[in-house]
């Protein structure tokens, strides 16, 4: 595997969609001392299936364990650390912040126009904002917005795909996996 | 962290886990209800186990009955000539039993159990048999499927619970998919890295009936179970071995369960390589070929664990770099380029980096290494490798197993040594946990895989003697020894009723020492001798013992009476306990401390004999 120690890894996890698949992931992090940071599960288009995307971190060496744990996983079809893939990544989030003066009130509302921000809901002392994009924004929005006092705060966590035609070429983690012959069912 | 519950649940399931149909509970039992046109024959989820089960092979089942697996407990007394039931008297003796079973045979073990307690009694062995790597197929009773949740008499959560000590697991919702699990089910239990996999069947799919169809194939299209190695880094591999000055091979219990003996023994002596077997390989390479340096790790042999620390080279053959055979891990051969060849990827470069990582099962693997040197290097003779075979032949004849003996106690070491003489080394040995069983992998000398059991990943005291009774019950005509100590047989000791009724032919050398001996031995190296609950003061009298299970007891206090006790106890019939007072405060040397290197072994007890207390009055 390449790639630096320690870091951010944004894992994609593709598990057949059954009951307790999903605890049998998240199990395996909890039982061996891995952390998870961000986790987002739904099914893809195929309902057999679902994609989880999971934010974990760890040296090389870890990576390589996690990927390979994982990639264990009887229902577990495939499993690519997309650190090792060119990506697009976005987070969701959705914040109260308390405006306590028009003047707040303005200020918001020009982060909000900067950022591409949306404002979903509003009332005399406080605005909901909706923003996506990578957590670099996401981040630097909320540096600017906290002053104000954020009141509450929601974050998905990141979800990511490969670049167009970058996925299945994908050296490393993904490639490290494969088994070269595969017992075949009796 | 996300919430534990599955969005999953929220989404439309597939077919096969779709929500059960109810089906209202026959009133009088499938089998014998006159049959409806032969097309339509529909069958109770009890009657479709069973006939799944024989499908799968099974002869012979151990298990504990209880109200929510009733219905199977009723089809199986229609089974009785065709499928075997132990009944034992634990659940956890079910459990090492089906381990003892499938390690003597290579045969996936089962189990059959009630829900709730019985379930639970099962978790101890699932986890024994994960870390082992032995098939097991466990089937658990559950409550009917709409009281799940509920708090019903006797539910447990069974699949949360074993979850993380399974291969994998199931709860079976819809009799439809009854078959089709069990199929699965014994084919991840046998297959890759073996290990267990529980079915959760809740009371009202066994009632429920359906037409039986057992399935030809499965279709576990996520699932990869390694055969043959990448053939470039096989053939990188064989390179390394030819070339190497100092190679070892470092074999673990992967050897045996790929059933790769043969080809072991071949390569090794085509290369002419130094072979060192782990506490899980014994067996897997014979103990008395030249070619074989004795056990690796905390209590294996000097020429071993110092072969293994000056190899260039090390080829690790379904083993696991496992903290009990390495010491501490940077020390761990330090000289070494390494070659690992196992059928788990995450065993590879998980507690070592290594040069070569084969994924593969180790038969394949060696027969495609063994083709490779057929076809590609075409050696004149075996590399002759003489001062490495100097080198290592002077470590072993400097520091062989050894210890002295006192005058007037029975040595432990000794028990073992005169168990070998008097059964040629051909008996199947099982061990429970302690010194005991150290002292068995050191003197006892295997050279046959599948002819030593014993609890090596998860060290469980109480795996022995029912492991003892599966693999008797595998192997009527075979002698079965479990040797065993006065703490890890009082784990599993209510099994004696078990081994009586089924009239087993197994052989208990209990190897008293008084104490928890193994952790006495840790409190008097590394806690100066602060012996904290630790001495057995109040120990049964194990022959009156087994006399009251209507089985046989002897007793052997002095070492003259060693030899005829044992030849007295190895030939007399069914269930035989030996109860040998051994020297009290005896030690299992070499020893590598924990979080050592594995250079730093201690060879020798310190000089002082001065300690050993008087014999014991057991009259
Ligand atoms: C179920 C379980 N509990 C505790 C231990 C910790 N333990 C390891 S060895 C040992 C002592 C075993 O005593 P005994 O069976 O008499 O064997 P000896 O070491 O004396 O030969 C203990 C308590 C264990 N391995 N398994
Ligand atoms: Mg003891």
């Amino acid at each position: 595997m390449s790639g630096s120690g320690g870091g951010r890894h944004i894992l994609s996890i593709l598990v057949e969609n059954r009951f307790g698949e999903l605890c049998r992931v998240v199990g395996l992090f909890s039982g061996r001392g891995y952390n998870i940071d961000s986790l987002c599960v739904a099914p893809t288009a195929d309902p057999a299936f679902s994609r989880i995307i999971l934010t974990t971190g760890g040296s090389d060496a870890i990576m390589e364990q996690i990927l390979k744990q994982v990639g264990k996983l009887v229902r577990v079809l495939e499993v690519v650390d997309l650190n090792e893939v060119q990506h697009v990544e976005r987070e969701m989030v959705l914040l109260i912040v308390s405006t306590r003066t028009p003047a707040e009130r303005q200020e918001v509302l020009n982060l909000a126009g900067v950022f591409r921000a949306k404002v979903i809901d509003i009332s005399t002392d406080a605005i909901t904002v909706e923003t996506t994009g990578s957590q670099e924004k996401v981040d630097a929005l909320l540096g600017l917005l906290s002053p104000l006092g954020i009141r509450d705060l929601v974050r998905t966590g990141p979800v990511a795909i490969p670049r167009i035609g970058a996925a299945r070429e994908a050296p490393g983690a993904a490639a490290s996996l494969v088994v070269p012959e595969a017992e075949s069912a009796v | 962290m996300a919430p534990m519950n599955e969005p999953n649940r929220m989404k439309a399931a597939p077919i096969a886990e779709a929500a059960p149909a109810p089906r209202p509970a026959p009133a009088v039992p499938a089998s014998t209800t006159p049959a409806a046109p032969a097309a339509e024959v529909e069958t109770r989820g009890a009657a479709i186990l069973i006939e799944s089960l024989l499908r799968e092979g099974v002869s012979t089942i151990f298990g504990y009955p209880g109200g929510a697996i009733l219905h199977v407990y009723d089809e199986l007394a229609r089974a009785r000539d065709r499928i075997t039931h132990v009944l034992v008297r634990h659940e956890q003796g079910a459990v090492h039993a089906a381990e003892g079973y499938a390690r003597s045979t290579g045969q996936v073990g089962v189990v059959l159990v009630t829900s709730g307690p019985g379930a639970t009694n099962c978790v101890t062995g699932l986890t024994n048999a994960l870390m082992d790597s032995t098939p097991i197929v466990c089937i658990t009773g559950q409550v009917p499927t709409h009281l799940i949740g509920n708090d019903a008499f006797q539910e447990a959560d069974v699949v949360g619970i074993t979850r993380p000590c399974t291969k994998y697991n199931y709860l079976v919702k819809d009799v439809r998919d009854l078959a089709r699990v069990v199929k699965e089910a014994f084919f991840l239990a046998r297959t890759g890295r073996p290990g267990p996999v529980v079915i959760d069947l809740p009371k009202d799919v066994t009632a429920a009936k359906t037409r039986f169809v057992y399935p030809e194939t499965v279709s576990l299209p996520s699932y990869r179970a390694a055969g043959r190695g990448d053939p470039r880094l096989v053939r990188r591999a064989v390179g390394m071995m030819v070339a190497a000055e100092r190679p070892v091979l470092y074999v673990g219990g992967g050897i045996v369960n790929a059933g790769a003996a043969a080809e072991l023994l071949e390569l090794s002596e085509r290369l002419n390589l130094p072979v060192t077997p782990t506490l899980m390989g014994l067996g897997g390479f014979p103990s008395a070929h030249p070619l074989c340096l004795g056990m690796l790790g905390m209590h294996g042999t000097y020429a071993a664990n110092m072969g293994v620390t000056h190899a260039d080279l090390l080829i690790a053959l379904g083993s696991r770099f496992d903290d009990r055979v390495t010491g501490r891990l940077k020390d761990f051969a330090p000289d070494a380029q390494v070659i690992h060849v196992d059928v788990d990827p995450s065993s590879i470069n998980k507690n070592r980096a290594v040069e070569v990582g084969i994924v593969g099962d180790a038969r394949l693997v060696l027969r495609q290494m063994l083709d490779c040197l057929d076809r590609e290097v075409r050696l004149e003779g075996p590399p002759p490798r003489v001062t490495w075979w100097g080198t290592l032949r002077a470590w072993a004849a400097q520091h062989p197993y050894r210890y002295r003996r006192r005058r007037g106690v029975i040595m432990p070491q000794a028990v073992i040594e005169e168990l070998h003489r008097l059964t040629r080394g051909e008996a199947i040995v099982t061990a429970d946990v302690g010194q005991h069983q150290m002292w068995v992998a050191q003197y006892y000398g295997f050279k046959r895989p599948r002819q030593w059991l014993n609890s090596g990943g998860l060290g469980t005291m109480g795996y022995g003697f029912p492991a003892a009774i599966g693999a008797a019950k595998a192997h009527p005509d075979r002698t079965v020894v479990c040797v065993t100590g006065d703490g890890s047989f009082q784990m599993c000791i209510q099994e004696m009723a078990t081994a009586v009724q089924e009239k087993v032919n197994v052989k208990v050398v209990v190897i008293n020492n008084n104490y928890l001996g193994m952790v006495r031995q840790w409190q008097e190296l590394f806690y100066s001798r602060t012996y904290s609950e630790v001495g057995l003061e109040w120990l049964p009298d194990f022959v009156r013992l087994a006399e009251a299970y209507h089985a046989t007891g002897l007793r052997a206090s002095k070492p003259e009476e060693l030899r005829p006790v044992l030849e007295k106890g190895l030939s007399a019939p069914g269930l035989v306990v030996m109860d040998m007072i051994v020297s009290q405060e005896e030690s299992v040397y070499p020893m590598v401390p924990a979080g050592a290197s594995l250079r730093e072994m201690v060879l020798d007890p310190p000089d002082d004999p001065s300690e050993e207390p008087e014999p014991r009055d057991l009259a």
